[in-house]
């Protein structure tokens, strides 16, 4: 008996250890969320008083949303956000998802030769390829357009592996029957391999909005106009003025931004996991 | 009429020959199993039937139509597979509508939102409908129809995976060891049941299964494969009374025959064994022996398992042979009123000279004289 109100003991320990770790790094992360929060609703000169409040003496926030939903069309930044993560995750799909089946379950020649290739793709930064890209986009004559925040993100090397290793995982004995049933290879892909292979579309779909929605690099090279701005992008108008003064406004601007990724994660909260947790498992 | 002719297919992965020349004929309406051990090519032949797998050399004619170049679709077959292959995110009236709607909707027709709208779809989809409900009565998973798959037993979705091959009517089933992810209960069930399903749609069947049990009780014909060769075509009482190479004598029947090397007897009992000249190994089945007491039999030994099935009683005996070292493991039948029998008893077994086979030194059967003359 003492020996099990000391496991029960132990156990209670080491969860209490777990959690003020786990505590501790979370606070980290939220800080500066927090931080963000906390500004988005101060009058400016309570932002730089050396005493620190989280909840403004003299709440300031009507006037700081309302400075950051006029002073720049922040609506147009984020229907552009929409259109350019929506078009690029379509586009990335439609590329992957044919690819990936054909690596994944034909039979040809060269097949691991492309496969190789593939992974070298996935070696590769995005960055690196910045200059190529714009050089590019400038001889078709497409920067400052949509087509120049879109295209160069449609072919994904990372969403080809990802989905190759999905569908790898797919029996054959269930093509096979489709084959028998009537189904030619693209209404294999239409009609099994993509319903089938939902948790792995959601977890590639999270990783490209995430990373195309919160993008700086690209669009600060690929865009000039600020109605094809991005959010992200958008964002920096507030900071070209006087810093300063803007400082609420900005971090109104920049909660306004980041609140459709927080709203869709606790929507999405557990296909977020399995995502995570799906691709730690390839 | 949609008999199956395979005339000497050859399959090779890369320099590997898995099916080396296999010619035959499966009868229209004929259930016939293709047994074999794990990685004999029945499973590849199967497949070369059905169109997933090309062969290397040989033709293939469905109900008297060459279907070499034909894909899978247009060979009139169906399959049943191993781990059923239901699609997972269908539900079972869509899995079984799914072969159907492949082949009476146009390709417009089957478009997700469109098709709903065209004006020719809806009789087609209750045809559908009407016919599925049909076939799920027969197999008794009409209460299912709404589930999916994930929802199902085993058993329940190998009746839905036979429903799926059954809704198009095929020519041909191809079952590619369907009941080998059952238990051992509901196997037996399915096998009574698919025989059943056999006989009432007279459908050709060509069942491939490892097990020579389900050969056995479930075929009108068995083909034994083994290395990629076709040993013997026969009714099943046909391999086990009258098997023509030792491979098939030692696969067919359980507890297995009884092998008995020529070199393990001595002078006499081999002259008084063998019938036929150059016979290096001799077989009889537990049945076909007798015991004795041990200085009378042919062979003696000391039984090692007394294995009570009920009806039969099967004695494990470890026989020493004159000329060797080590012992020759034996079973033999007797029935369960005979006698007690004890662990470590010594016996004595008297095979019968007319139903022990003789297989030359390659393996092949040798007969008597006067049976070749019969």
């Amino acid at each position: 008996m003492s020996t099990l109100a000391h496991l029960f003991r132990m156990l209670r320990w080491r969860a209490f250890a777990r959690h003020g770790a786990l505590a501790l790094t979370t606070l980290f992360a939220l800080i500066p969320f927090v931080w963000m929060l906390s500004l988005s609703v101060k009058p400016p000169e309570e932002i730089f008083q050396p005493e620190f409040h989280l909840w403004p003496q003299q709440f300031s926030g009507v006037e700081n949303y309302r400075a950051a939903l006029t002073a720049a069309p922040m609506h147009l930044f984020l229907i552009n956000g929409l259109f350019v993560c929506a078009t690029i995750f379509l586009l990335q799909m439609l590329v992957c998802v044919p690819c990936a089946y054909a690596l994944a379950k034909l039979r040809f020649r060269g097949r691991d030769t492309l496969f190789a290739a593939v992974l070298v793709g996935l070696l590769v930064p995005p960055q690196a390829l910045a200059i190529p890209h714009f050089v590019l986009l400038h001889v078709f004559g497409l920067l400052d357009s949509y087509a120049a925040l879109i295209l160069p993100w449609v072919i994904s090397t990372f969403g080809i592996f990802l989905m190759r290793q999905f569908f790898r995982a797919v029996p054959d004995e269930l093509i096979d029957a489709a084959r028998l049933d009537g189904l030619g290879e693209f209404e294999i892909i239409w009609r099994v391999m993509i319903p089938v292979a939902v948790p792995a579309i959601a977890a590639f779909g999270i990783f490209s909005v995430v990373a195309h929605w919160n993008d700086l690099f690209w669009p600060l090279i690929a865009v000039r106009s600020e109605e094809l701005s991005t959010p992200a992008l958008g964002i920096l108008l507030f900071r070209d003025d006087e810093a300063g003064q803007f400082l609420g406004p900005l971090m109104a601007g920049a909660t306004i931004i980041v609140a459709p990724l927080v709203v869709a994660f606790l929507f999405a909260q557990q296909r977020f996991i399995d995502g995570i947790s799906f691709t730690a498992r390839t | 009429m949609s008999g199956i002719a395979l005339s000497a297919i050859v399959k090779c992965h890369g320099a590997t020959p898995v099916l080396r020349g296999i010619s035959l004929d499966i009868r229209h309406g004929e259930f016939l199993t293709l047994v074999g051990p794990s990685g004999c090519g029945k499973s590849t032949l199967l497949r070369i039937i059905a169109g997933l797998d090309a062969q290397d050399a040989g033709e293939v004619v469905i109900a008297g139509r060459k279907v070499d170049g034909l894909r899978p679709k247009d060979r009139d077959v169906a399959m049943v597979f191993q781990a059923y292959a239901l699609y997972p995110h269908l539900s079972v009236f869509d899995n079984m509508a799914l072969p159907l709607r492949m082949r009476r909707l146009s390709g417009a027709q089957r478009l997700p939102l469109v098709g709903a709208l065209s004006r020719g779809r809806r009789p087609i989809e209750e045809g559908i409908r009407r016919e599925i409900e049909e076939t799920a009565a027969l197999l008794d998973i009409a209460h299912l129809l709404s589930r999916k798959p994930g929802q199902l037993s085993g058993g329940q979705r190998q009746r839905v995976a036979l429903g799926r091959a059954m809704v198009r009517h095929p020519a041909v089933f191809l079952m590619d060891e369907p009941l080998s992810n059952l238990d051992a209960k509901l196997r037996v069930q399915m096998r009574a049941e698919i025989t059943a399903l056999h006989r009432r749609l007279g459908s050709t069947f060509v069942f491939v299964t490892h097990d020579q049990a389900e050969a056995m009780t479930m075929s009108d014909r068995v083909a034994v494969m083994m290395a990629g060769e076709l040993i013997q075509v026969g009714a099943p009482d046909e391999l086990y009374v009258d098997p023509r190479d030792l491979r098939v004598a030692e696969f067919i029947g359980s507890p297995k025959i009884n092998v008995v090397p020529a070199a393990a007897l001595d002078q006499g009992t081999r002259a008084a064994m063998i019938a036929v000249p150059g016979a290096s190994t001799l077989a009889f089945r537990p049945e076909a022996a007798e015991l004795c007491a041990p200085a009378a039999g042919v062979l003696a030994g000391v039984i090692v398992t007394v294995e009570n099935l009920g009806s039969d009683i099967f004695l494990h005996v470890a026989a020493r042979p004159a000329h060797s070292e080590g012992t020759l493991p034996l079973i033999v039948r007797v029935a369960p009123s005979a006698r007690r029998f004890a662990i470590g008893e010594m016996v004595g077994i008297d095979p019968d000279p007319a139903r022990m086979l003789q297989f030359d030194a390659s393996g092949r059967r040798l007969r008597a004289r006067e049976r070749v003359a019969a």
